[in-house]
C-alpha cells in the first residue's frame, strides 16, 4: 500500500480548520520564540506546505516508509489480553514493529527528507527523552547522509543507556545536558539554543507535537500515518474486526503518537478518543507528568515556544516533572490535546508509575510483547477502562513503542523471580 | 512623563556621533537579593542610563551559560516575581532615577496575569519589558495593555530577520528597538561582527524609535563601537561574570565606569 501520506489534507478538522493561520488550535499553540528564529519557522511553514503537495516528495516518502520503515504496520488482535479481561476484543497497532522500534521515526524521516530536498540544509539537531526520538533522528540522517546532533540530559542518558550507544553508532554526536532537572526539558532548551546559533544551516527536528507552529501541525500530519493506517486495518475484515474501533486509546507526553492515532479518528463521532497521561508516584505526590489530572499544578502557560497546558508552580516557573517513562516525562502537552480536550472530543486520564509496570508485565505475559514503558501506561490504564465498556465493544490501543531500552529500568523495579 | 517618554529621554540624553547610552542588564536576586541591589546602586553611579532588570526563569531558552547560571542562583535564592518587583521599588526609593525595563520571559508574566503585572510592574517604578519570547505576533494583548499604562513593550530584531520583520517591529517597539547583535544567545564574544554597521543602518532607515544593540558587548572598546553606529550598548553577561568573582562588587563598578566611558564617547 503506497497510500501512507496521500490523505494527510484530506482528514481535515472537526467544524473548523485548525490550525489557524497564526498557528493556534483555538486559545493554544502559537509562536513564542525569539525573533532569531521567526525567519526560520515561517520557512518551515512553506516547505511542510510544499512538500505535502509534491509529487516527487511524496513518492519518496512513501517509499522509504514502506521499504524502509516496514509500514504498514500489522494490527494485532490481541486474543489473550481480551480473554484476560473478559471484555470487549482489544487490538494492538503495532509501532512498536516499525524500524527503529517506535512512532518516532514516522516523524523523523518525514521531517528529515523535507529538510534536505526542499530547503537543502544538511545540519539536523534533536532532543530527546526515552532515546527513541534520538535514534529515529540519528537513523534518518544515517540514511539521508546528513549531520546529527542529539541533546540529552543526564538523568535520561543514565536510564536509557542503550539508546545512547545506538545515536553514537548511527553516527549522531549525542550531547549531555546537565542543566536544570536534566530530563527532556532541558534537552529542548539546549536544542533551541544550538538552533537559534546555527539557523541558517541546521534545521530543529523536533520529536513531539509541539513547541511552535508549524511543528505541532507538521509532526501531526507526519504521524497521522498511525491512525490512518489502523483505520482502515479496523474496517477491512481481513486485517481486523470490520468495524471502527469504539474506543481508541494511546499514551500522551508531548502527544505525538496519541494525536497521530487520533486525528484519523476525529471526525468519526461514535469513536472514544482517550490520551494517558503519566501520573508518576500519584498526582497527589506532585511527581508525575499529568498536566490535565493536576488542577494546582497543570495551568495554562507558555512553555517551548506554545501554549498550552503546563505544569508549573505558583509563580509560573516550570515544574520538575517525574514519570518511570522517560518519553512521557514533560511539564507541557502538544497545544491540540488541549483543544480536543476542551471540546470534549478526546478524554485524558492518568497511569501512574505502578500501573504502568503493572501493563508492562501483562503484556509481555499475555501476548509475547514487550512494550515500551510509555506504551506501557496506555495498557496499563486498560483496567480502568473495563467497567465502562462491554463485551461487543472494540477497543484499539496504539502500542507506540517497543521496550528493550527499558529493561534496566524494569529490573530495577521489578523483584527477581517475579 | 511616561515610561516611553522617559526612556525616550534617557536614550536621547545620550545621543551622538560617537556616543549612546549605557544600557546594563543585571539579574535580580544575584549573587544574593541584597547584592544585585547594591550592584545596580554602583551601576547607576558609575553612569549607567537604563536598567534592564532579570526577572529569573526556569527555562531561559536565549540565555547563554553566564545568564543561565545566575539566574538559576536567584531562583535558587527564592527569588520570586514579586520580590523582583520589590527589588525596583527598593531602587527607586535609593533615589535610582533612571528608567527601569524588566526583562523576563513570557510564561512568569502570562502566570501573575498581564493586567495585574503591568499594574504592579507601575507601582514598583518600571517604565517598559522586554520579553524575549513574546514576538509581536504574539503581543497584542500585552501591547496595549501597556499602551494605555504609558509602558514600553520592547520588541528584538535579529541579524536573521527579514525586510519584513524589520519594518513589523519598528512600527510596533515602543521605547526602543533591541537589536540582537549575533545569531545566538546571551554571552560575551571577543569582537563585535563586521555585518554589525550594516544591520544598524538598515533597522535604523526604517524607524526613529532608537535602536540599541546587545549580546556580545562586553568591554569599553565594544561599547565605544557600538556608540559609533547606534543609539544605546546593552551589556549583560560581561556584568554578570565581573559580579561573580570574589570582589564582584569592585568588578562591577570599575567594568561599569569603563562600559560609561566607551558608550559615552570619553
Amino acid at each position: 500500500m503506497v497510500d501512507q501520506i496521500d490523505a494527510i489534507f484530506q482528514a481535515d478538522d472537526y467544524g473548523v480548520h485548525y490550525p489557524d493561520s497564526r498557528g493556534r488550535f483555538g486559545p493554544y499553540g502559537g509562536k513564542y520564540v525569539p525573533e532569531t528564529l521567526i525567519p526560520a519557522l515561517e520557512e518551515l511553514e512553506d516547505i511542510h506546505a510544499t512538500a505535502m503537495q509534491d509529487e516527487d516528495f511524496r513518492t519518496e516518502l512513501n517509499s522509504l516508509l514502506e521499504t524502509y520503515v516496514g509500514r504498514p504496520t500489522p494490527l494485532t488482535h490481541a486474543r489473550r489480553l481480551t480473554e484476560h479481561f473478559g471484555g470487549p476484543e482489544i487490538y494492538l497497532k503495532r509501532e512498536d514493529l516499525a524500524h527503529t522500534g517506535a512512532h518516532k521515526i514516522n516523524n523523523a524521516l518525514g521531517q528529515a527528507l523535507m529538510v534536505k530536498r526542499i530547503l537543502g540544509k544538511n545540519r539536523v539537531v534533536a532532543e530527546t527523552g526515552a532515546g527513541q526520538h534520538g535514534v529515529a533522528t540519528a537513523t534518518a540522517c544515517a540514511l539521508l547522509d546528513m549531520e546529527c546532533v542529539v541533546y540529552m540530559g543526564s538523568v535520561d542518558m543514565a536510564r536509557q543507556a542503550p539508546n545512547v550507544f545506538r545515536m553514537r553508532l548511527l553516527g549522531a554526536d549525542v550531547r549531555e545536558v546537565s542543566s536544570g532537572s536534566q530530563t527532556l526539558k532541558d534537552a529542548i532548551n539546549e536544542a533551541i539554543r544550538d538552533w537559534v546559533t546555527n539557523v541558517p544551516d541546521t534545521h530543529y527536528l523536533l520529536g513531539s507535537a509541539l513547541g511552535p507552529h508549524p511543528f505541532p501541525v507538521m509532526v501531526r500530519n507526519l504521524q497521522s500515518v498511525i491512525g490512518r493506517e489502523a483505520r482502515r486495518q479496523m474496517l477491512d475484515p481481513s486485517t481486523g474486526p470490520g468495524q471502527l474501533p469504539d474506543v481508541v486509546v494511546a499514551c500522551v507526553g508531548g502527544g505525538s503518537n496519541a494525536i497521530g492515532m487520533f486525528y484519523p479518528f476525529v471526525m468519526d463521532p461514535g469513536v472514544r478518543l482517550v490520551g494517558v497521561e503519566a501520573g508518576g508516584r500519584g498526582i497527589d505526590s506532585h511527581e508525575h507528568a499529568a498536566r490535565f489530572a493536576d488542577p494546582k499544578m497543570g495551568r495554562l502557560g507558555v512553555l517551548h515556544g506554545t501554549r498550552s497546558y503546563v505544569l508549573q508552580d505558583e509563580d509560573g516557573q516550570i515544574a520538575l516533572t517525574h514519570s518511570i517513562s522517560a518519553g512521557l516525562d514533560y511539564a507541557s502537552v502538544g497545544p491540540e490535546h488541549a483543544l480536543l480536550r476542551d471540546r470534549e472530543r478526546a478524554e485524558y486520564f492518568y497511569c501512574t508509575d505502578e500501573q504502568a509496570l503493572a501493563g508492562f508485565e501483562l503484556l509481555c505475559r499475555q501476548e509475547g510483547i514487550i512494550p515500551a514503558l510509555e506504551s506501557a501506561h496506555a495498557v496499563g490504564w486498560l483496567p480502568e477502562l473495563m467497567s465502562d465498556v462491554s463485551s461487543d465493544d472494540v477497543v484499539l490501543v496504539s502500542l507506540s513503542g517497543r521496550g528493550d531500552k527499558d529493561l534496566d529500568t524494569v529490573m530495577a523495579e521489578l523483584s527477581p523471580g517475579h | 512623563m511616561t515610561g516611553v517618554e522617559r526612556i525616550r529621554s534617557a536614550i536621547a540624553n545620550r545621543q551622538g556621533d560617537t556616543t549612546a547610552a549605557f544600557m546594563p542588564y543585571f539579574p535580580s536576586g544575584f549573587p544574593s537579593r541584597p547584592e544585585s541591589v547594591a550592584m545596580m546602586r554602583s551601576m547607576a553611579d558609575a553612569g549607567a542610563d537604563l536598567f534592564e532588570i532579570g526577572f529569573p526563569f526556569s527555562d531561559p531558552l536565549a540565555d547563554g551559560p553566564t545568564i543561565q547560571a545566575a539566574t538559576h542562583r536567584a531562583l535558587l535564592n527564592g527569588m520570586k516575581t514579586r520580590d523582583c518587583l520589590d527589588i525596583a521599588k527598593e531602587l527607586r526609593d535609593a533615589g535610582i532615577t533612571q528608567p527601569f525595563c524588566a526583562m523576563s520571559y513570557y510564561n512568569p508574566i502570562f502566570n501573575y496575569g498581564p493586567d495585574r503585572f503591568i499594574e504592579d510592574a507601575v507601582r514598583a517604578g518600571f517604565d517598559g519589558f522586554i520579553i524575549p519570547d513574546l514576538p509581536p505576533d504574539e503581543g497584542q494583548e500585552m501591547e496595549e495593555a501597556c499602551r494605555e499604562a504609558g509602558l514600553a513593550l520592547v520588541y528584538l530584531l535579529a541579524p536573521s530577520s527579514s525586510r519584513e520583520r524589520i519594518e513589523l517591529v519598528t512600527s510596533r517597539s515602543t521605547g526602543f528597538v533591541y537589536l540582537v547583535s549575533v545569531l545566538g544567545t546571551t554571552g560575551a564574544r571577543a569582537s563585535l561582527p563586521d555585518y554589525l554597521t550594516d544591520l544598524v543602518a538598515q533597522v535604523r532607515a526604517d524607524t526613529d524609535t532608537p535602536v540599541c544593540v546587545g549580546f556580545g558587548v562586553s568591554n569599553g572598546v565594544q561599547a565605544a563601537q557600538v556608540a559609533s553606529i547606534a543609539d544605546g550598548a546593552i551589556v549583560g553577561s560581561a556584568l554578570v561574570k565581573a559580579a561573580d568573582g570574589p570582589d564582584g562588587a569592585d568588578a562591577v563598578k570599575s567594568l561599569a565606569r569603563e562600559l560609561a566611558r566607551g558608550a559615552h564617547g570619553h
